[in-house]
């Protein structure tokens, strides 16, 4: 019995801990420590407990981050397609060539591409229609000169709707590629 | 006679999991069927001495109706034989029935029972089959689905397929649950619980492991899972996005969709990870390959026509060829037990439904008349597609016999069931 107790207690446990930080992923909700994705609760628990003599060093994702200033273009980070098209439209020129500036800046730095698609048909073609739409957004920061190795153009598919309704809006919506960085 | 040893191992699992799934099973509406049923008498088993009533012939007799190729006879006044010596056929013939199912139980030590049937030919008057099994407690319903095969083999002449299972995801809330359930919806078991999506499960040809997507990882990566002992590991977790697995025939290799190098291209690569080779090639995207059950041919959807449709390709490479024409989006490609034939998703109108593609003639049939459909594949026996659609907003899980005529929804209210697989 214990020969089969442990791995399945082991994958659920592994599964379990492993999704508490995907569901962490919304760009717009990051406001805390960048190490949320991996440990969501220490970025919290660690202020205002230790009192003013304690000496804090700035987190990524503290104020004195550009990615998170809503004035810099660096905060903006989604890409929107129209309807059956894989297009970078020209509108989205200013954000993805700050980000590509960042990214030359930081070497270290690395990017995720997590295109996605509407909720209608087959969800593993729209898997591979959110990878053309994350694919679109990698080549043009390729082309602003960010290396390959600071980047991964993955995809959510339907599966991460932002927006669950059944209208045309929300399908507009969740066609898009969302920029995210590795230490977010 | 039952299969014990893949049993006992699965019902360990469902102990464990039992804590954490809600064991709530799913319900079945079947519609239409046949022209020419055949006529079945289900006399209940005669019950073990001081033992509650087996619900053996009443889970038989569901299996069989859900064929669409069967109706139960009415057994108003009829005498309940438990052996061919005590039939009497004018009785039975009398009620219109074509064939007769009786049988019995005895208790055998050690909380085991052993159950007897017998099915007879009304108009011959003769026995056409005759098993004995012994059973565990646990295995009612097991033996209730060998001897609806038994059934509906020697009376159709095509072997039955109620004793296979079916894997699909549960969503609830934000909880998703990879499932394993009997072919009719019963019994079903948790083998993946996750915060993220799971899609694509797909059994291994021996049905002992399943492939699927998971988004745990926060991207798309393919597990293999062992379902004696619910061990797992990544087969591809490559940069990019991994999906879409398909077992070879011989249970070694996996067609998987990769995008370490590209686009979405098709990759073949080894059960255990190892022996990466890219298939397809092309800046197009290709995608849900699935074998012919030769092993020889792999069917995938495409892009690079401009538009969503079917192709084949020799495993061994070559030149891919377009097998769908019909209207602009044309996806999820399954093929039948006997590769004659193709199941997919077409898109008419704005309605996407399943259809039925004869390679050798060409005839598309459209099966179902719902317009939200996904994900079909065959009964192991070839006679019914499995798919997913939905129904007042909810996803369930229907299925439908190749004729169109009869179809079966299996749902749990409350929860979406939606990427299917019916494996061996």
């Amino acid at each position: 019995m214990n020969k089969i107790f442990w791995p399945v207690l082991l994958a659920l446990t592994v599964s379990a801990c492993s999704t508490t930080g995907g569901k962490e992923a919304t760009v717009e909700d990051r406001t805390g420590s960048g190490t949320a994705a991996t440990t969501p609760a220490a970025g919290a628990e660690s202020t205002g407990v230790s009192g003013a003599g304690v000496a804090g060093s700035a987190l990524p994702g503290d104020a004195g981050d550009p990615r998170k200033d809503p004035a810099s273009p660096l905060s903006k980070r989604s890409v929107h397609f129209d309807f059956d098209s894989y297009v970078v439209k020209d509108e989205y020129r200013p954000m993805l060539e700050a980000h590509a500036g960042y990214l030359a800046a930081k070497r270290d730095a690395r990017v995720i591409l997590q295109g996605n698609a509407d909720e209608r048909g087959s969800r593993e073609y729209n898997l591979a229609l959110g990878q053309k739409r994350a694919e679109a957004v990698r080549k043009a920061l390729a082309v602003l000169g960010v290396s390959d190795a600071q980047m991964e153009a993955i995809s959510f598919g339907e599966e991460k709707p932002r927006n669950e309704a059944d209208t045309e809006e929300a399908y507009a919506e969740n066609r898009r590629t969302d920029v995210v960085y590795g230490d977010e | 006679m039952l299969r014990a040893v893949l049993l006992f191992p699965l019902l360990c699992l469902a102990l464990l999991c039992a804590p954490f799934s809600a064991r709530a099973a799913m319900e079945i509406q079947v519609i239409g069927g046949a022209a020419n049923k055949i006529a079945v008498a289900m006399v209940p088993f005669q019950a073990a001495s001081g033992q509650p009533a087996p619900a053996l012939s009443q889970i038989a007799g569901d299996d069989l109706e859900r064929s669409g190729r069967f109706r139960r006879v009415g057994l108003e006044g009829a005498p309940q034989p438990v052996a061919p010596a005590q039939v009497d056929y004018s009785v039975w013939r009398g009620k219109g029935a074509d064939a007769l199912v009786i049988g019995q139980v005895a208790a055998l030590p050690g909380g085991r029972f052993e159950v007897r049937f017998y099915l007879l030919d009304v108009i011959k008057h003769t026995q056409l089959a005759g098993y004995s099994y012994n059973i565990s407690a646990g295995q009612w319903r097991a033996t209730a689905h060998q001897i609806a095969d038994i059934i509906y083999e020697r009376l159709t002449g095509t072997r039955g397929a109620f004793s296979s299972r079916i894997a699909y995801v549960q969503k609830q809330g934000k909880r998703y649950e990879l499932k394993v359930a009997d072919a009719d919806g019963q019994n079903p078991r948790t083998v993946v619980r996750s915060g993220e999506s799971v899609i694509s499960p797909r059994f291994s040809p021996d049905g002992s492991r399943l492939v699927y997507v998971s988004f745990e990882d926060r991207k798309p990566v393919v597990y293999v899972q062992s379902l004696k002992d619910g061990s797992r590991r990544k087969v591809a977790a490559f940069k990019g996005s991994n999906s879409a697995p398909a077992w070879a025939p011989d249970g070694r290799r996996l067609a998987v969709v990769l995008t370490r190098d590209a686009a979405s291209q098709i990759y073949l690569i080894n059960a255990d990870g190892s022996g990466l080779a890219r298939l397809t090639r092309g800046g197009n995207l290709d995608t849900e390959p699935v074998f012919s059950p030769d092993g020889k041919t792999l069917y995938f959807t495409s892009d690079r026509g401009g538009s969503a449709q079917i192709y084949q390709m020799a495993v061994s490479g070559g030149e891919p060829r377009r097998v769908s024409f019909s209207g602009s989006y044309n996806v999820s490609p399954a093929v039948s037990p006997d590769g004659k034939s193709l199941a997919y998703i077409n898109r008419d109108e704005g309605r996407f439904r399943v259809v039925l593609h004869d390679l050798a003639t060409g005839q598309i049939r459209v099966l179902t008349d719902t317009a939200r459909d996904e994900s079909p594949s065959f009964a192991p026996n070839g006679q019914a597609v499995l798919y997913a659609t939905v129904l007042g907003g909810r996803g369930i899980l229907g299925t439908v016999s190749l004729d169109g005529q009869t179809r079966a929804r299996l749902s749990e209210s409350g929860v979406d069931a939606r990427e299917p697989a019916w494996g061996p």
